[in-house]
């Protein structure tokens, strides 16, 4: 009962936040030098058919009128309408973000069965041919920006070997969209049992995944190497072994378990920027993703779509900061959501 | 949302009506190779926005739809080229309109209507459809309604339905851009009964249900629209208006990465790549399984523009400066691989209306330091290149190699780069940039049509503020007479003439439009430069 009350106070002094979110996007898009109206009025617009696309947008009306308009219509749910993608808000982030999410999470996932193991693994035999081979690893990740790894994988596995399928985004032209849940396409069709659009989906997801993950390879890896390190140089890990323990209780019993603290936080600050910064994962393979959708929102001062990009990454990010706190109270008892 | 498929409406569909297997949209997995021939895939880097070009807001890719799904009174023909096939500005060949009349002082203009003639959903298409059309087109705003002002179309009391196959149109005066406005993408033919049956009070045109159906009597319609992946064309075997499409289906998929699309095109995974790169359009010629057209656009021309509100620029003799100093060739190289025309070197003095023609500057430094020495500024100055970074891929280079031979010249130019939503306000609308690369292409391909945009004082692309008392004399008049008025020639090389004289845009080169197919024929250069479903095939 005590955690759900907790829980609830953490979501309330979420408000404010989101509150200040909804005014800082709003004044931020607007002080964008960028001009819609003209933007959008086409190639051989003039003065009339700009201010009639102006009236049209509801662009001529002074700022706080517009906010008015604005957080009425988020009251109900509305976010406006994308004018990039002529799609409501709504109905592009509800598309996007599964997608967006349903990458970065499989590539993070990917990332912690290879860095996690490989950071233990290096912890324990620093300076062993595994401990280098992290480093290596890690620094060649971390080092190759995405869109390069994305490409390199894309002439090798796609171009010169041809085992991959097309990168042409999320499922090759000859299969259908399963039917929406959750959006993200993997459990969608397993709900469906639908298993040939599962492994289109899985074909499809494995290169950008694998991009993705040998980026985030580098954080995950050395932070479990770095507690690791510090963890198993503990007093409470020489005292486990002194009193005989076998050496995997402690490995994994104690010291991973002491460890897991830092590595959740720094998996809590690879997905938030991972899930920002795809972008050029998205454009290589093609993925119709919430990075992409953002950024061509801003080049075209795409007012609507800029707020509903940002309110909906703020929530996520509250969301995302709460599982995290509960995460730690999971793995730390010591760790309570009381001041 | 009828239109757009569904799974379970497929499968009803497959199950109950006995359709053969080339009709269903899609299997659920088969290998691409095996979707036989009737399946065209087209990849492009370009995100469609809307169903309908009417619509505020609706971008250049999406003008596809109304060429692919709506047929138009009249269409242009198909010619032969050297890069290929091309539409043919100087035919104008009946579509919708089995023939038509003009009368005698060139204002009314009568089309009968084919009988035949069925909207996708099988209700004949009347001359009560093209007026409801038009009237949107010349009402709605924006874009269309300027383009249609183009061809003299303003008021829906110039559009008139006598009966269900006849359509006049009476224009304020004779133009002969009239007959060619017609065949652009924007006066298409609507289902105007089913558009009415969606329209409201707030929306009488019913643009909210065009914007995701396509109500036409087109080759092709939308069976599939999924917004930032894929558009997919199912062909109309109602289509009355040329020849049945070979192919069934057109798969239109976004691809924003050029590395990734030229893979895919290089493989033959998909048949057409739409408007790549001018780098993969020169690499990709040397690929013997790859076919690569390179269109010259007509009636565009990639320029300097020199701002006469800029004080340096009101001399002639530092525009000119600049004009002989500019590196052609090299820019011709490096921001188009070659790819288009040439528009330098030219002889001088103006012997034909071809547009775009050569202009009379080349590159040499010794002229142009000899005209920049007899000018005010023989000292040099400093200006600001501007350039669009939605464009750098051929903006940036050309700003550094102008930028570099300036700099000899002792004129200092710092190259700066401008948001692509500020672009057209800051270069088109308040025309504050001093120098700055512009871009504009006519639809409708005359001289005096370019220049009715590009050099008449205040209007659009006139970004240099030019004001010619020559050329806002010779441009209203010329602009309706036809080409074969005894007047229009002398006009028109009297206006390209002072257009280099004072060369306030200073001609690069004409840019092409590059696409390359891999298992498809058929393709055709269109002046809309989208690309057209109902002459391609599988090869």
């Amino acid at each position: 009962m005590g955690r759900l009350r907790q829980i609830s106070k953490r979501v309330a002094q979420a408000i404010p936040v989101v509150v200040g979110v909804v005014i800082i996007s709003f004044v931020l898009t607007r002080a964008l030098p960028g001009d819609p109206a003209v933007y959008f009025a086409g190639a051989t617009a003039d003065e009339k058919s700009i201010a009639e696309v102006r009236a049209n947008l509801g662009l001529d009306k002074p700022l706080p009128t517009q906010f008015l308009y604005y957080v009425r219509d988020l009251a109900t749910g509305d976010l406006g309408r994308s004018l990039s993608t002529g799609q409501p808000v709504t109905e592009d982030l509800a598309r996007r973000l599964p997608a967006s999410l349903e990458l970065t999470l499989c590539a993070l996932l990917l990332s912690c069965l290879v860095a996690i193991p490989l950071g233990v693994l290096a912890a324990t035999r620093p300076n062993s041919w595994v401990d280098h081979l992290c480093r290596v690893l890690v620094t060649t990740g971390v080092s190759m920006p995405t869109f390069f790894t994305g490409i390199l994988l894309i002439y090798v596995f796609y171009y010169l070997l041809g085992l991959a399928p097309s990168p042409l985004g999320r499922l090759d032209f000859i299969y259908i969209d399963p039917p929406s849940v959750t959006g993200f396409f993997l459990i969608d069709s397993i709900l469906a049992g639908d298993w040939e659009t599962f492994l289109g989906a899985l074909k499809q997801l494995v290169l950008p995944a694998v991009t993705l993950a040998l980026f985030t390879l580098a954080p995950i890896a050395r932070m479990t190497r770095a507690a690791m390190l510090s963890a198993l140089s503990s007093d409470f890990i020489r005292t486990a072994r002194a009193a005989g323990l076998t050496w995997r209780t402690i490995l994994f019993g104690y010291a991973l378990r002491n460890a897991m603290l830092p590595v959740i936080t720094t998996l809590g600050m690879v997905f938030s920027f991972t899930l920002g910064a795809n972008v050029l994962v998205e454009k290589v393979f093609a993925w119709p993703g919430i990075g992409s959708y953002a950024v061509e929102a801003l080049v075209a001062s795409d007012y609507a779509a800029v707020q509903g990009f940002v309110l909906a990454m703020a929530l996520l990010f509250v969301a995302l900061n709460l599982v995290i706190d509960i995460l730690y109270t999971l793995i730390d008892p010591r760790i309570g959501f009381a001041d | 949302m009828s239109n757009i498929l569904s799974r379970r409406s497929l499968l009803k569909a497959g199950a109950g009506a006995g359709v053969t297997a080339s009709m269903l949209p899609f299997l659920r997995a088969i290998p691409a190779s095996a979707a036989g021939n009737d399946v065209l895939v087209a990849v492009t880097g370009y995100t469609v926005n809307s169903l309908d070009i009417h619509r505020t807001g609706t971008n250049r890719p999406s003008y596809q739809i109304a060429v692919n799904c709506y047929d138009r009174l009249v269409s242009f023909g198909i010619k032969e080229t050297e890069e290929g096939l091309s539409y043919d500005y100087e035919t104008i060949n009946p579509d919708i309109a089995e023939s038509w009349t003009v009368s005698e002082d060139g204002k009314v203009y009568t089309f009968k209507i084919r009988q035949d003639a069925v909207f996708s959903d099988g209700r004949p298409v009347t001359s009560k459809d093209v007026k409801w059309s038009f009237d949107r087109a010349v009402t709605v705003g924006g874009f269309p309604t300027s383009q249609m002002a183009a061809g003299g179309f303003k008021r829906p009391d110039q559009f008139e339905a006598p009966d269900d196959y006849t359509f006049v149109i009476t224009l304020d005066e004779a133009s002969k851009l009239a007959l060619p406005d017609l065949a652009v993408p924007i006066p298409m033919i609507m289902n105007s009964e089913l558009a009415k049956e969606h329209a409201t009070a707030d929306d009488p045109w019913a643009l909210e249900y065009t914007h995701k159906n396509t109500i036409g009597s087109g080759p092709f319609t939308v069976a599939r629209w999924d917004q930032g992946q894929q558009l997919v064309y199912q062909r109309n075997d109602k289509w009355t208006s040329g020849p049945l499409p070979e192919i069934q289906r057109l798969i239109m998929r976004e691809v924003p990465s050029p590395a990734t699309r030229r893979a895919l095109i290089e493989r033959g995974d998909v048949q057409i790549s739409f408007d790549i790169p001018n780098k993969d359009a020169a690499e990709l010629d040397a690929n013997p399984d790859v076919d690569v057209f390179s269109n010259p656009i007509e009636n565009a021309i990639y320029v300097v523009g020199l701002n006469y509100a800029f004080e340096p620029f009101q001399d002639s003799n530092v525009r000119k400066a600049v004009a002989f100093a500019i590196p052609y060739e090299e820019i011709f190289q490096t921001a188009a691989y070659g790819r288009g025309k040439p528009l330098w070197g030219g002889k001088a003095g103006v012997t034909s209306t071809e547009w775009p023609q050569p202009s009379p500057y080349y590159t040499d430094l010794d002229v142009a330091k000899d005209f920049l020495a007899q000018s005010g500024y023989k000292d040099g100055f400093e200006v600001p290149l501007s350039i669009d970074i939605d464009q750098t891929s051929w903006m940036e280079p050309t700003a550094l190699l102008v930028a570099e031979n300036l700099g000899k010249l002792g004129i200092k130019v710092t190259i700066n780069k401008i948001p692509g939503a500020n672009w057209r306000t800051a270069s088109l609308v308040e025309k504050r940039l001093p120098m700055h690369l512009e871009t504009f292409g006519g639809w409708l391909n005359y001289p005096d049509y370019y220049f009715y945009w590009c050099y008449l004082d205040g209007h659009l692309f006139n970004s240099s503020n030019y004001k010619s008392e020559v050329i806002e004399e010779l441009v209203p008049v010329t602009l309706p007479l036809p080409v074969d008025d005894p007047a229009w020639a002398p006009n028109v090389k009297k206006m390209i003439e002072t257009a280099f004289e004072d060369i306030p845009r200073i001609p690069l080169f004409q840019p092409a439009v590059n696409v390359a197919t891999h298992g498809a024929e058929g393709y055709v250069y269109w002046f809309h430069r989208q690309l057209e479903g109902k002459t391609l095939k599988k090869s």
